[in-house]
């Protein structure tokens, strides 16, 4: 039991490690984009690229976090340089918009589904079909014919 | 009910299509210049880098410029900063104003490259390119000329100023700039 115990605080400890590790400069440069070329810093060899790649890892050696970083270079070059957009203020739509449409989507698609479904049951439920009259004495005229 | 809504999306995925289509493709000043149509210098209002403030393009209107992209981090820009002094100190007694637009840089960086260069004449800081869209700017360092009342003359100059390749399309823009037909 206490074998397991200490095993479960090791992983838990781990985990949390992991969690709280420092952002390494690739981990960044796949999250910020190159101001000039549009792709992420990691992808982009163009000279405003490189200096961002450099000013990363001197912020990081200064012990600055991500988010101070991802600030800064906002500050300079705009929320364009953000691979990602934020998930607050205004930005927040590009999340909950995909969201939003798919669960339209799907609501609309069950309503019509629904709708469709509803249809064919009052169809089937209906009144039983008569047979046009002339039709009527003809079926009978032929059923006389072969019984006789 | 479940046709007409189809349909209404159809009808709008459509006109977002034909709006972007139609209307997305905005024409920057440069494209307008090449094509010989009368262009007036798109406005602007950027901080100034050369001193506290802001600096808007609006104060300029009545003085000649020249008006010069670039950023700390383009080669050829460390070229044409000398020429450009140089041509700001030379024609200032006539009024003429060369303009810095540094886009896409750190602020410090610029600061930096404006004392190495010697660089005296105003430059305002445009980091998130703010300019580039209007201006029709496709690379780094590029230089336009605006006469007195607001308007591009000459041609846009892509590239480092006063080589070979467009040193007379340079005096040129500048001489019309000032004015002078000849």
């Amino acid at each position: 039991m206490r074998r397991a115990l200490a095993l479960c605080a090791l992983v838990a400890a781990l985990v949390a490690g992991a969690a709280t590790a420092a952002p390494s400069p690739s981990d960044l440069e796949a999250e910020l984009v190159c101001p000039v070329c549009g792709t992420t810093l990691d992808q982009s060899d163009a000279p405003v690229a490189q200096r961002m790649k450099r000013y990363i890892r001197e912020r990081l050696a200064a012990g600055a976090s991500e988010a101070q970083i991802k600030a800064e270079l906002v500050d300079q070059f705009g929320p364009g340089v953000l691979a990602e957009p934020p998930k607050s203020g205004f930005d927040l739509l590009a999340w909950l918009v995909p969201f939003a449409v798919l669960v339209a989507g799907a609501v609309g698609v069950a309503l019509v589904a629904w709708a469709w479904s509803r249809r064919r049951g009052e169809g089937d439920a209906g009144p039983p079909a008569t047979l046009d009259p002339e039709l009527e004495r003809r079926v009978d005229a032929e059923l006389r014919r072969y019984e006789s | 009910m479940g046709q007409a809504i189809a349909l209404a999306g159809v009808a709008t995925l459509l006109g977002l299509l034909v709006w972007k289509v139609a209307f997305d493709n905005e024409e920057g000043a440069a494209d307008k210049l090449a094509k010989g149509e009368l262009v007036h210098a798109p406005a602007f209002s950027l901080d100034r880098l050369d001193r506290d403030g802001t600096l808007a393009l609006a104060s300029l209107r009545g003085k000649p410029l020249v008006v010069n992209f670039w950023a700390s981090w383009c080669g050829p820009c460390k070229d044409e900063a000398p020429v450009l002094q140089q041509t700001y100190e030379r024609y200032r007694a006539q009024g003429l104003v060369v303009l810095g637009v540094d886009v896409k840089d750190f602020r410090e960086d610029a600061r930096r490259f404006m004392r190495r260069y010697g660089i005296t004449y105003p430059v305002v800081y445009d980091g998130k390119g703010s300019t580039i869209g209007r201006w029709g700017i496709q690379g780094y360092p590029e230089t336009f000329f605006v006469d007195r009342s607001g308007k591009l003359v000459g041609e846009r100059i892509a590239g480092a100023v006063d080589i070979e390749r467009n040193r007379e399309a340079f005096e040129r823009g500048i001489a019309l700039a000032l004015g002078d037909q000849s």
